[in-house]
């Protein structure tokens, strides 16, 4: 397996880890189809189904996968960053 | 590319001409009390199953119909070939009996006031003894998909299972839907986010404000309680996955209807209506939702999971679907259709409803699915507010 991040969408904001990935280390980006997205370099450890930001994103930014927005930014994300809930909040539901 | 129409499908025709794809006698206590009975009468006759559960005292109104729903929905789902229902008091036990008569199986209610329990589960044995030998003499029969009524929802979800196993029953379903067979869906609040999908697929104005109105109703439920979601939806497994928010989550979860119409949105409990895709009101609790969807008749289960949920229901088989490796690794004795090579993108979506088409062949035709095997037997009452 040559890639380590699996996209839905081709444009995404950010890829899933395929298996734990090392900060620090350069990986493979491809989408379900097989069509190859680069490479990013990791920011921090990743662990499997984790998220990686496949490019910088601004604070209060939407967050895109599946093409369409899943949350937003609540903090400045790098490019090759882990994205989860210290970084990204639900656009709905919120209190 | 395996075409549903051509799957060797082998089942029980029931009386009502609907086919079951297990042979079930089950001992179905109408409320908390009557546990005790039925699995008394269940530990003396062999091929009997007792159905416990926590409820059926002092409901009321909407809350109380659905148990009467699901109560009789089970017992006339055509996984179960006969019935024996035991309540406290005749009245609430007729009812149920009298719902599940319709379908024309063999069924009988016996109640314990006047009787006690003891007299009641020698009653009820003879009774449940002379149903068993009537089902064992029942034999399988080839039907066509058509006849097939089955239901799907996720759970413990990651982010792999929007990426494999919720992709896979989509495009299984959108090849059932062709071949003509009937599907259930549901999860109500889980599909926040992704909402506008579901609303788009909805095949008429009638059928988008049913839709509408369960998911204005579920979603206010939720938010009127004031406070954080996250931990409970997405839940702390979901996290753990890799999961962030709702919306990511709907948005795989939403993967399982593929490209698939909304042909109703129903009531929980609630048998559909010809065929094609349902949607279906219900809780994204795995057990009540499984249960629902037995009761609305679906007789197997398609769930896609990403973490394990090790989930099962004592009459629908649940045939497990996952894609996330560590899954597969520490857990493998749950899972019952591997995906991991969509991950490594060595199987494509085809390929995977291929392998999901076949272990959904041979658990229609009698293999035991892992939660089967497993005796994962969970069945649970949808409780809608307080008793009285």
């Amino acid at each position: 397996m040559k890639h380590g991040i699996l996209l839905h969408e081709h444009k995404d904001d950010v890829g899933v880890a395929v298996h734990d990935l090392k900060k620090g280390t350069t990986i493979g980006a491809v989408t379900l189809e097989g069509k190859k997205v680069g490479s990013v370099k990791l920011l921090h450890n990743v662990p499997l189904g984790h998220k990686v930001a496949m490019r910088d994103l601004a604070k209060e930014k939407p967050v895109i996968k599946y093409g369409r927005p899943v949350g937003k930014a609540v903090a400045e994300i790098a490019r090759g960053a882990w994205v989860h809930t210290h970084n990204v909040k639900t656009l709905r539901w919120s209190v | 590319m395996i075409n549903p129409s051509k799957l060797k499908l082998t089942g029980y025709r029931r009386p009502d001409g609907r086919y079951g794809i297990r042979n079930h006698v089950v001992i179905l206590p109408v409320d908390d009390i009557s546990n005790a009975a039925a699995e008394g009468v269940a530990s003396l006759i062999k091929g009997t199953m007792a159905l416990p559960h926590a409820y059926g005292r002092l409901q009321f109104g909407e809350d109380l119909e659905l148990t009467f729903r699901t109560l009789a929905g089970t017992g006339r789902n055509p996984n179960v070939a006969a019935v024996v229902v035991i309540g406290i008091e005749p009245k609430w036990t007729d009812r149920i009996v009298k719902e599940i008569a319709k379908t024309g199986k063999p069924v009988m209610g016996f109640s314990i006031e006047r009787h006690g329990d003891l007299r009641t589960i020698e009653a009820a044995s003879r009774k449940a003894l002379e149903f068993v030998q009537y089902a064992t003499l029942l034999q399988r029969e080839p039907f066509p998909v058509k006849k097939l009524v089955m239901s799907t929802k996720c759970g413990e979800s990651d982010t792999t299972t929007g990426l494999s196993s919720c992709p896979t029953v989509g495009r299984v379903f959108e090849r059932l839907t062709k071949a003509g067979a009937t599907m259930i869906f549901g999860e109500t609040s889980e599909l926040t986010g992704g909402e506008d999908i579901v609303q788009s697929r909805c095949i008429n104005k009638k059928v988008l404000g049913n839709f509408n109105k369960m998911f204005k109703g579920y979603t206010d439920l939720i938010v009127g309680q004031g406070v954080d979601l996250l931990g409970s939806q997405p839940t702390e497994g979901n996290i753990r996955g890799g999961l962030t928010t709702i919306e990511e989550k709907a948005m795989g979860n939403i993967q399982k209807i593929g490209r698939c119409k909304v042909q109703s949105a129903l009531e929980p409990a609630v048998e559909p209506k010809g065929p094609g895709l349902h949607f279906m009101d219900s809780s994204s609790a795995a057990a009540e939702m499984i249960t629902l969807c037995g009761a609305g008749g679906s007789v197997v289960h398609y769930f896609p999971t990403g973490q394990g949920n090790v989930i099962g229901n004592p009459i629908v088989p649940v045939i497990k679907l996952s894609g996330n490796p560590l899954t597969l690794e520490t857990m493998s004795e749950h899972i019952d259709v591997d995906l991991t090579g969509m991950l490594r993108v060595e199987m494509n979506l085809d390929q995977a409803a291929d392998l999901a088409l076949k272990v959904l062949q041979d658990t229609i035709n009698g293999k035991f699915t892992a939660a089967e095997g497993l005796r994962h037997d969970e069945f649970v009452i949808t409780k809608l507010y307080r008793s009285a």
